[in-house]
C-alpha cells in the first residue's frame, strides 16, 4: 500500500485477537472516512465489541495493523487511544452520581494551577461549558447527575468523551436504555456532531436506529466481516441476512389467541415510588400486554411492586378472580407470577456461579428431598432449558460470565421459565441482545401465550411495543395514561401518551 | 478443588520442612497435639466461614468462646446444673446470640461489622459481670464429660494401661473427631443442601438472590446462627480442656485466628465463596506454624509476626498463581490457532 494513496481516517486490516478457547476476530477489516456515522452490527457474540476495543486500546490484536491518518499506530492503552483522538462511550453508565456534572467530565484530569496545584474551578467548569453547548445540552454545569434523567447522563458521557478526544468517538448502545424520545436526540447530537468532523461509530442492535442514523455499516459474523453496506443498501432485511446468514422470515408471529377470561387484575395499586397514583388494568388468559412509557416512567416500580420486591401502599390484586396478597417473591412465586428482571447483572443473575446453578436458582425447591439437592435432577432441568432456549454454551458448569450478553439473558428466562410461570412479568426481555435470540424469545413469549399465560412486557422498543402485544398499556409519571388496542397502535399514539398528551 | 490441593501442599510443605529441622515435631504425640488444637479452633474456623461466605463478617465468637466456656463451667460446677441441663441451655444462648446479629444485620441493616463488634464487647463485659472476674473451672470431677476434649479414640476402647502402643500413640482426640463431625455436616448443609446454594448466591449477589425468591434475611440470620452456635461449642471444649476459664481473656482474638483459619483457607472475604475443607486445612495450617515455632526455638515473641508472614506469602501467591495461570491459557490457544489448529467453538 503507498502512501500517496487517498486513505480515510482509519484504516485497520487484517485485526486478530485471540481469547481463550475462542478466535473472537479473524482477519476484520475495517475503515472510517472523516465526518462519517458508521455503524458496526452482529449478533451477541459476532466480535463487534472486541473490534471495538482494539480500537479503544483496551484489547491489543494478535495480528494486524491500524493506520490512522496513513500512519501506521500502536494501540497499546487507552491513553495511548485517547491520545490519538478515540475515545470510548461504553453502554453502561461510569459517572459518580454525587457528583456535579463538571467534576465528572473532567475527573482524573481537573485542571490544575498554582504552586499547590489546586483544581482550578473557574476553568473547570468554563471548560464544562463548553463541551455542553457542543452537544447542545443546556444546563448548569454545577448539577448534581442525579438530578438527571438517564437520556441526560448518557449526554454527559458523551461530553465526557468528547472533552477527552474528538476525532473517533465510539458508542456502544447508546440507546438500550433510552426512551423513543431520547434516542431522537442523541440522534441529533450525532448528526451535530458529524457536522463538526467527527467520524463516529456506532454499535446498536436496534436495526432501525441504524438505517435512521448510519451513513455505512459493517457486518461482522462469527469474527468475521460479513459485509459492508452503503447507505443506500442498508435495509432490515440485508442486515439480517448478513448478520445471520440466512433470512428471517417474519419477525412477529401472532398465532396465540387472547381469551376473554381475566387472569391477573390490578385495582387501585399504589407504588411506594408515585404515592399519589392508582393504577388498574387487567390481563386476559394467553394475552401479552405491553406496557410503554419513557424510561423513568414508573414500569420497572409497578413490576416490582407486582412481584413483592417493594411493598405496595395500597390496592388489590387478584388471580384468577380471587385477591391475594404480595408481600416478597416467595408469595408471589408461590401463586405463579414471575418476574423477568431488567438488569440481568444485578438482578437477574449470578455472574460468578456457574449456568447450571443459575437456572435452576429460583426453582432449587422442586428438585430436593429433605432440602437435599438431587443434582441429577437439577442438572436435568438446566441442559433441558439450554436445549429448549438454544443457549450457546460449552457445558452448564460453566459460569455466566463467560457468555455472550445474549446467551445470558436466555440464561436468565430460562432460570424463570422452568417455573411454569401462570403471570410472566417481563422487563424489557430483549435489551441488549441480538435479532436471532430476539426472534426466539419473541416465539417463546407466543407460545407461552398460546398456553394461556398472562403476560405484561415492558418494553421501550418501538417496533417490540407495536410488533408484540395484543394490548398497550402506556405510563407517564407512574401513571397508565392510556390503553391501545392493536388496531389503535401507531408510533404516533403511543409517544404522544408517553410523553403526556392527552 | 485445585485450591484445595494448593494449600494442602503448603501444610505438608510447613511440615516437612519444620520435621527435617527437628525431628520431634514428627512424633505421635506432638502431631496429636495439634489434632487436638486444630479441632478446637478448626470449629471456630467453619462457623465463622458462614457469615464471611454471606459477605459479612462475626468478630465475636471469641467473646462467645468465652462467655459460653465460663458459663458452662459455672452452671455445673458452682451451680450444680446436671449437665443434661446445662449443655443445652449454653447452647441455646450461643443460637440465641447469632439470631440476634443476623436481625441486626438484615431488618436493621446494620453492617455486620459493628454488629459483631460490639458483640465482642458485650459479651466480654457479660462474661466478667456473671462470673464476677472470677476464673471458672470444673475441678477435678467430670471426667466424662472432659473426655470431649481430653478423650482418644480408639485408645478409649481399651481398659486403662492396656493399649497396644502403637494405639496409645496414634488415637484421634476428640476434639478432632467433633471437628469432622462439624465438618461432615456443614459440608452437606453447604454442598449438598439448597440453604448451602441460597447462601453462596446471595453473597455473591443479594439483589439477584432476592428476585429469585430466595429469602434473603432468613439465610443471613441462620449464617449468623452456625457461626455463634460453633462459636458456643468451641467455647465449651476449650472449657474443658484448660480447666481454666478466665471470663476477661479466655478467646481473647480467637475471632482473628477463626478468620486466618477461613482467608488461609480460600474462602472469599468478599463473599459467595468457601468450602469446608479448605477452612479445616486452612485452620490446620495455621496451627502448625505456631506448633513449628515452638518445636524449633524460635522466638515466641516473632509467632505473631511469623503466623502473619506465612499467610501473606500463602494468600498472596495464591493470587499471582491466578493469574498466571489465565495468561497461560491464552497463550496456549494462540499456540493451538499457529499451528493451524481447528478454529474452537465461536460461542464467546
Amino acid at each position: 500500500m503507498t502512501e500517496n494513496q487517498a486513505a480515510g481516517l482509519l484504516e485497520m486490516r487484517g485485526i486478530t485477537k485471540y481469547f481463550p478457547g475462542i478466535k473472537a476476530l479473524d482477519q476484520v477489516d475495517f475503515d472510517l472516512e472523516r465526518g462519517e456515522i458508521q455503524a458496526v452490527i452482529g449478533e451477541n457474540g459476532a466480535g463487534k465489541s472486541t473490534l471495538m476495543k482494539v480500537l479503544g486500546g483496551i484489547h491489543l490484536p494478535e495480528m494486524g495493523t491500524i493506520r490512522l491518518d496513513g500512519r501506521e499506530v500502536v494501540i497499546d492503552s487507552v491513553q495511548t487511544a485517547n491520545k490519538l483522538g478515540i475515545s470510548f462511550v461504553h453502554q453502561e453508565l461510569n459517572l459518580s452520581d454525587n457528583l456535579d456534572i463538571a467534576t465528572n467530565l473532567f475527573l482524573g484530569r481537573e485542571p490544575r494551577d498554582g504552586f499547590l496545584q489546586l483544581i482550578d474551578r473557574k476553568k473547570l467548569y468554563r471548560d464544562t461549558e463548553e463541551v455542553l453547548q457542543r452537544i447542545d445540552l443546556h444546563c448548569s454545569p454545577r448539577l448534581l447527575v442525579r438530578d438527571l434523567t438517564i437520556g441526560g447522563q448518557q449526554m454527559i458521557e458523551i461530553a465526557k468523551a468528547l472533552s477527552i478526544a474528538a476525532k473517533i468517538l465510539i458508542m456502544d448502545e447508546p440507546t438500550s436504555s433510552l426512551s423513543c424520545s431520547e434516542s431522537e436526540r442523541l440522534f441529533r447530537v450525532i448528526r451535530e456532531l458529524r457536522s463538526q468532523g467527527v467520524s463516529i461509530i456506532y454499535i446498536s442492535h436496534r436495526l432501525g436506529e441504524v438505517k435512521e442514523v448510519a451513513d455505512r455499516a459493517t457486518v461482522l459474523r462469527d469474527g468475521r466481516v460479513s459485509g459492508h453496506l452503503a447507505k443506500e443498501e442498508i435495509s432490515q432485511e440485508r442486515l439480517v441476512k448478513l448478520m445471520v446468514g440466512r433470512d428471517i422470515e417474519k419477525f412477529y408471529h401472532h398465532e396465540h389467541e387472547a381469551s376473554r377470561k381475566p387472569v391477573f387484575e390490578v385495582r387501585d395499586l399504589v407504588v411506594p415510588e408515585h404515592p399519589k397514583e392508582r393504577i388498574s388494568f387487567t390481563i386476559h388468559e394467553g394475552e401479552i400486554v405491553v406496557l410503554a412509557g419513557l424510561v423513568g416512567a414508573g414500569r420497572t416500580e409497578l413490576a416490582h411492586a407486582l412481584f413483592g420486591i417493594v411493598k405496595p401502599l395500597g390496592g388489590q390484586i387478584l388471580l384468577d378472580e380471587r385477591p391475594i396478597r404480595i408481600g416478597s417473591p416467595q408469595d408471589a412465586m408461590r401463586a405463579g407470577i414471575i418476574l423477568v428482571p431488567e438488569d440481568r447483572k444485578l438482578h437477574g443473575l449470578i455472574m460468578e456461579m456457574s449456568v447450571e446453578a443459575n437456572i435452576t436458582l429460583a426453582s432449587l425447591d422442586r428438585y430436593q428431598k429433605m432440602k437435599v439437592i438431587r443434582l441429577d435432577a437439577a442438572r436435568a432441568v438446566a441442559r433441558e432449558m439450554v436445549g429448549k432456549l438454544d443457549v450457546r454454551l460449552r457445558s452448564i458448569d460453566q459460569q455466566v460470565e463467560s457468555l455472550s450478553g445474549g446467551n445470558q439473558q436466555k440464561v436468565v428466562l430460562a432460570k424463570w421459565l422452568c417455573l411454569n410461570p401462570r403471570v410472566l412479568l417481563l422487563d424489557e426481555p430483549t435489551r441488549g441482545i441480538d435479532v436471532v435470540a430476539k426472534e426466539e424469545i419473541y416465539r417463546l413469549m407466543e407460545r407461552l401465550a398460546s398456553q394461556g399465560v398472562a403476560i405484561l412486557a415492558i418494553s421501550s422498543e418501538m417496533q417490540e411495543v407495536l410488533g408484540i402485544g395484543d394490548r398497550i398499556l402506556v405510563m407517564h409519571e407512574g401513571r397508565i395514561c392510556g390503553e391501545l388496542t392493536k388496531e389503535q397502535s401507531s408510533e404516533e399514539a403511543v409517544v404522544h401518551l408517553a410523553t403526556g398528551g392527552k | 478443588m485445585k485450591r484445595i490441593a494448593g494449600i494442602a501442599v503448603l501444610l505438608v510443605v510447613v511440615m516437612l520442612i519444620t520435621t527435617l529441622i527437628d525431628t520431634t515435631f514428627i512424633k505421635g504425640y506432638n502431631i496429636m497435639n495439634i489434632m487436638r488444637w486444630s479441632g478446637l479452633f478448626g470449629i471456630l474456623s467453619l462457623g465463622e466461614a458462614f457469615p464471611i461466605m454471606t459477605g459479612g463478617i462475626d468478630l465475636s465468637v471469641g467473646s462467645i468462646a468465652g462467655l459460653v466456656g465460663a458459663l458452662s463451667a459455672n452452671l455445673i460446677r458452682m451451680r450444680e446444673m446436671p449437665i443434661a441441663l446445662a449443655l443445652p441451655i449454653c447452647l441455646a444462648l450461643s443460637v440465641l446470640m447469632g439470631f440476634l446479629h443476623g436481625l441486626l444485620v438484615t431488618k436493621i441493616r446494620m453492617q455486620p461489622f459493628v454488629v459483631t463488634l460490639c458483640g465482642l464487647f458485650i459479651y466480654r463485659g457479660m462474661a466478667r459481670f456473671l462470673m464476677q472476674d472470677v476464673t471458672q473451672g470444673y475441678g477435678n470431677a467430670f471426667l466424662g464429660l472432659k473426655f470431649l476434649a481430653h478423650g482418644k479414640v480408639p485408645l478409649a476402647f481399651w481398659p486403662a494401661g492396656h493399649a497396644p502402643k502403637f494405639i496409645a500413640t496414634w488415637s484421634l482426640p476428640m476434639p478432632f473427631i467433633i471437628l469432622v463431625l462439624v465438618g461432615i455436616i456443614l459440608a452437606v448443609f453447604l454442598n449438598r443442601m439448597v440453604y448451602g446454594r441460597y447462601i453462596l448466591a446471595l453473597g455473591r449477589n443479594e439483589q439477584a438472590a432476592r428476585f429469585s425468591g430466595i429469602n434473603t434475611n432468613r439465610m443471613t440470620i441462620v449464617a449468623y446462627m452456625i457461626s455463634s452456635t460453633c462459636a458456643g461449642l468451641a467455647g465449651i471444649l476449650f472449657s474443658l480442656d484448660l480447666n481454666t476459664v478466665q471470663p476477661s481473656t479466655a478467646g481473647n482474638m480467637y475471632e482473628l485466628y477463626a478468620i486466618a483459619g477461613c482467608v488461609v483457607g480460600g474462602v472469599s472475604l468478599k463473599g459467595g465463596e468457601g468450602n469446608i475443607l479448605g477452612v479445616i486445612i486452612g485452620t490446620a495450617i495455621v496451627r502448625v506454624l505456631y506448633n513449628a515455632i515452638n518445636i524449633l526455638g524460635i522466638a515466641t515473641t516473632l509467632e505473631f509476626a511469623v503466623v502473619g508472614l506465612v499467610i501473606l506469602v500463602g494468600v498472596g501467591a495464591d493470587e499471582v498463581i491466578k493469574s498466571f495461570t489465565a495468561r497461560r491459557r491464552i497463550a496456549e490457544v494462540r499456540g493451538v490457532q499457529a499451528k493451524g489448529g481447528v478454529g474452537t467453538s465461536t460461542a464467546a
